[in-house]
């Protein structure tokens, strides 16, 4: 396992804090279920930065630690979903849930092949709206354009969970090592996108 | 020529070797940490947040205090220090500094932090004296060696730095200090979290304390009690700041972040009880460290 460097430190210290600014700054405005999912999704991201910052990249190994880190493009979606969306709001949370306790399930009661589908299939969705829906609301003109550097954000966080779940297949794109070299900086151009994007909508 | 200067360097480097010497006897880190408590009361006060004055001496005698503090309890605790592994190596126990040099010192700074204190503000300075005398005389020489219960106190003379920020900040806004539901809230707040701090290191380190023959938690009742009076202490804090950081009146912004913030310790701590392990328990005693430090930034930023 690569072994977390003081760079690494840094940009994953940055992570925490952005995602701690946007906890408390910017999203005052929208709905009351959308504040919550962003403070969780940001709250997570936030946790995860600290928790790689103090156990390194092999607390990636910890069951509970993925099915957390799942919920991040989960809970993320929902918010997009819940503000943009409304009439399939009740829907697209019940799915979340069940993805949710699929995830979970599977992490502790399914072998590893099963587990990790379930785990892409809830993280390709999930990853697919966040993408999607920023860009087409930014090109229909619902929001300002620079919303759509959320989409980017989801689209960076999808590489770089797709890269983990195929690692965790046993059938990686990416070494392990290149997976690891890369991982804080992906989280900092991602947590960067989201931050900017939301301040722009 | 050469003779001087040759002089003049060797000077400059025992000097320098002195400093770093003395800078270890005073746990930066540590001091550091209750330096910005104080700094964070102060500032929910919500007072004039840029009389750099009143800040900067509040910041100095604090610092010189919990200094002097901290220089004595190593004074006194150079015996226990000796005989485990993880500080034998420090400035006393090592004989790089002399038990005379370091009492006289920790007396220097000791009495001119509490000085500074108190020619501040007297209340102010009253509660930094008493941060000092819990600290050295209640807990490092009479309980620390006798029962594990020692910690409460421990715990109490780490609450005094914010309490007196807080005693200093309203005495600033108003013209006149007092220690208020918030101040005592506040240093509630630090007491049950110390705990969370002091007691997952009483067990990353139970040889050694063993060894000194230090009792601790862990060794009075074992490691899983220890493991929940930690999550029970965290509860506590988490509460008990929330309380504070809520009747100060800060935004909602900063009160999502707190949540956040606390449920994070919260769960590492259920989780410690649950699936114990070394890993995870060090990994509460970092976290409750950018906890507490994320706490104090909280406040300040949140008063600005």
């Amino acid at each position: 396992m690569k072994k977390i460097s003081i760079l690494d430190r840094i940009l994953l210290l940055i992570v925490g804090v952005l995602a701690a600014y946007k906890i408390v700054v910017g999203i005052e405005g929208f709905g009351t279920l959308t504040i919550v999912c962003y403070t969780i999704a940001f709250g997570v991201l936030m946790f995860a930065a600290f928790l790689f910052i103090i156990f390194g990249f092999d607390i990636l190994d910890s069951k509970l630690v993925v099915i957390v880190a799942a919920a991040i493009p989960l809970i993320l979606s929902l918010a997009l979903i819940a503000e943009y969306l409304p009439s399939i709001r009740t829907v697209y949370m019940a799915l979340a849930a069940v993805g949710l306790v699929a995830l979970a399930i599977t992490r502790y009661a399914a072998p590893d092949t099963v587990a990790t589908v379930v785990l892409a299939t809830v993280h390709g969705i999930a990853g697919l709206l966040i993408f999607s829906l920023p860009i087409i609301f930014a090109v229909q003109g619902k929001t300002p354009p620079g919303f759509a550097l959320v989409g980017v954000g989801g689209g960076v966080m999808g590489i770089g969970g797709l890269s983990l779940v195929f690692l965790k297949l046993g059938k990686p794109i990416l070494s392990r090592e290149t997976i690891f070299t890369v991982l804080p900086g992906i989280l900092l151009f991602m947590t960067v996108a989201f931050v900017a994007g939301l301040a722009m909508r | 020529m050469t003779r001087p200067r040759q002089t003049s360097d060797d000077t400059r480097k025992q000097l320098s070797t002195k400093l770093r010497l003395y800078w270890k006897l005073i746990k930066s880190l540590q001091t550091g940490l209750l330096l910005a408590t104080g700094v964070a009361g102060f500032m929910s006060a919500r007072c004039p947040a840029l009389d750099w004055r009143i800040l900067l001496s509040m910041s100095g005698s604090l610092f010189l205090a919990i200094s002097g503090s901290t220089v004595l309890n190593m004074w006194y605790d150079r015996d226990i220090d000796g005989k485990m592994p993880r500080t034998c190596r420090r400035p006393l126990p090592s004989g790089k500094v002399s038990r005379r040099e370091a009492l006289l010192l920790g007396l220097v700074l000791s009495v001119a932090g509490v000085g500074w204190a108190v020619a501040l503000q007297p209340l102010y300075g009253l509660v930094v004296f008493a941060g000092l005398f819990i600290d050295v005389v209640i807990y490092t020489i009479w309980l620390k060696r006798r029962t594990a219960w020692s910690i409460v106190w421990g715990g109490i003379s780490g609450g005094m730095p914010i309490l007196a920020g807080r005693v200093l900040g309203i005495a600033a806004l108003t013209g006149v200090a007092q220690i208020d539901l918030i101040g005592v809230l506040l240093s509630l707040g630090v007491l049950f979290w110390i705990p969370t701090h002091i007691m997952t290191f009483n067990m990353r380190y139970h040889d050694d304390y063993q060894t000194a023959r230090v009792p601790t938690f862990p060794s009075a009742y074992s490691f899983q009690m220890t493991r929940v009076t930690i999550a029970a202490s965290s509860l506590a804090a988490a509460l008990t700041m929330g309380g504070a950081v809520f009747l100060i009146g800060t935004t909602f912004g900063y009160l999502r972040l707190l949540v956040v913030l606390s449920t994070a310790l919260l769960l590492m701590a259920i989780y410690s009880v649950v699936r114990p392990s070394d890993r995870m328990n060090f990994g509460l005693f970092k976290y409750a460290s950018i906890y507490m430090l994320s706490l104090m930034l909280l406040l300040i930023l949140g008063a600005l």
